[in-house]
């Protein structure tokens, strides 16, 4: 068992190609060694990041410390919306080639694009108060991060409906491909809808104004710490899902003899 | 297809429970508010578009379910698949035969239950236009969540989590229109957006009912 797992890593280290993944047996192999390290990087990153940010800028002119609350709110965001992107890509390889790994990898990254979703909107409203003198407003931004959360609750909500796993898998992927146009469609409705009270975007590469330097680099670390922390969950809870998987077989095995 | 429309027409109006629920349920909508709201003029006049969107939306969803689960448990869907006609026909076809029972009265009804929100004269045009164009939207993409739950035993309440966001677009530019209309506000805009949607729901969701379908019966 031990030598057939060296080979597959020898084979994966000879092809080098991404669809070597999409083996269960090798995605766990890889993933396994990949964990420990992503976990502790993305947990350096966070504590250095959320350290510097915190402690060692200078408190903004206009905001004071409220602006310290941007190390929580903008990688959260970011990361609510690249998961579902995440989710997407997933989610039509599944379609396509049928690779187990990544329609759990899409249910996998469901609850925590939620979780980034829900840090996202309350670290926002926290934000809001001191600056807006609301919680809450009809901005569209903050609208279409609430239209997110239900289109979140909903695709976790039919992957815990069904009890076949394939159907689970094929139909939650149809609703995210339907899903991620309509929320796109929905974003610019409710931009037509109403004009907001967020700033725009400030960190674009290519606009003139932008965050200053002393809050960006700290900020880019924190950033950096949030991809790997979702990384390190997706990888973590894809890894449960192959087990329970495999637990199911075993039990149906022994149940069949 | 003509012969599926019409057998699709003939169980909801014969069924009973379908055809006049969802306009009874409209109605009880324009009844509430203003008890719930309070009977001034100005303020139910303001919220009208808004609350005739909602309810027609709402009234929608009540009926989605009966779209595919009936022939799902008596096996008709599975002769419907292996029919002559493609799965994507069926699905579109049932999907306008629940618009014209439920979107078609609503868009009827609409201008009465307008008078008991007190909404501008100005706004009634738009508010039948606006309905006309929306509606067919709501049918096709609530036989799209239909579809997707069509296999489960207690779908109804995950069908409204699944169908209420994908309706977020229709409403607003529904709504904007009327509330464009009844202010005498150019309307053009959100109506070839809403026109919009509707037009692109109709062409390509039904392609994706009928794979949640195939799924679902596999």
């Amino acid at each position: 068992m031990l030598s057939l797992a060296r080979q597959n890593e020898k084979a994966y280290l000879n092809t080098m190609s991404l669809w070597e993944y999409a083996n269960p047996q090798k995605f766990m192999l890889v993933s396994g060694r990949a964990l420990p390290a992503i976990t502790v990087v993305a947990a350096l990153c966070l504590l250095a990041g959320l350290i510097w940010g915190f402690f060692f800028t200078p408190d903004d002119y206009k905001q004071g410390s409220t602006v310290k609350i941007i190390y929580l709110h903008v990688p959260a965001a970011m990361m609510a919306i690249n998961a579902w992107v995440m989710m997407l890509v997933a989610s039509l390889i599944w379609l396509v080639r049928r690779h187990h790994v990544s329609a759990l990898a899409a249910r996998a990254a469901g609850p925590v694009g939620l979780t980034f979703t829900l840090i996202a909107l309350a670290t926002g409203a926290i934000w809001g108060q001191p600056m807006w003198g609301t919680w809450w407003a009809w901005d569209p931004r903050l609208t279409s991060f609430l239209i997110l959360t239900l289109f979140y609750l909903g695709y976790i909500a039919l992957w815990s409906a069904i009890e076949d796993p394939d159907t689970a898998a094929d139909l939650t992927s149809v609703l995210c491909i339907v899903g991620s146009v309509f929320a796109l469609l929905s974003r610019y409705a409710v931009n037509f809808w109403n004009q907001g009270l967020h700033q725009g975007a400030s960190l674009s590469l290519d606009k003139e104004e932008n965050v200053s330097d002393v809050y960006w680099f700290p900020l880019l670390v924190c950033i950096a710490g949030f991809v790997l922390l979702f990384l390190a969950l997706v990888l973590l809870r894809t890894r449960t899902e192959i087990r329970a998987r495999r637990l199911s077989a075993l039990l149906a095995r022994e149940r069949m003899g | 297809m003509i012969a599926l429309f019409y057998r699709d027409m003939r169980l909801a109006v014969r069924a009973g429970g379908g055809f006049g629920l969802g306009l009874a349920f409209f109605l009880l909508i324009a009844v509430l508010v203003p008890l719930g709201v309070g009977p001034e003029g100005t303020t139910l006049a303001k919220i009208a578009p808004g609350i005739l969107w909602v309810g027609a939306l709402l009234s929608c969803l009540l009926s989605l379910d009966r779209i595919f689960a009936l022939d799902y448990e008596d096996g008709s869907l599975d002769l419907l698949l292996t029919a002559p006609m493609p799965l994507e026909g069926v699905v579109a076809i049932k999907a306008f035969a629940h618009w014209t029972v439920t979107g078609l009265p609503l868009t009827l009804a609409a201008p009465v239950l307008a008078i008991l929100l007190n909404l501008p004269a100005e706004g009634f045009f738009w508010l039948v236009v606006s309905l006309a164009l929306g509606t067919p939207a709501l049918s096709v993409i609530g036989a799209f969540g239909a579809a997707l739950t069509v296999g489960l035993k207690r779908g109804g309440l995950l069908l409204s989590l699944l169908v209420l966001p994908l309706y977020v677009p229709t409403l607003i530019f529904g709504a904007e229109v009327v509330k464009r209309g009844a202010t005498g506000a150019e309307t053009l805009t959100p109506l070839v957006l809403l026109a919009g949607i509707t037009a692109g729901a109709a062409a390509f969701l039904p392609f994706a009912s009928a794979a949640a379908i195939r799924i679902n019966l596999r």
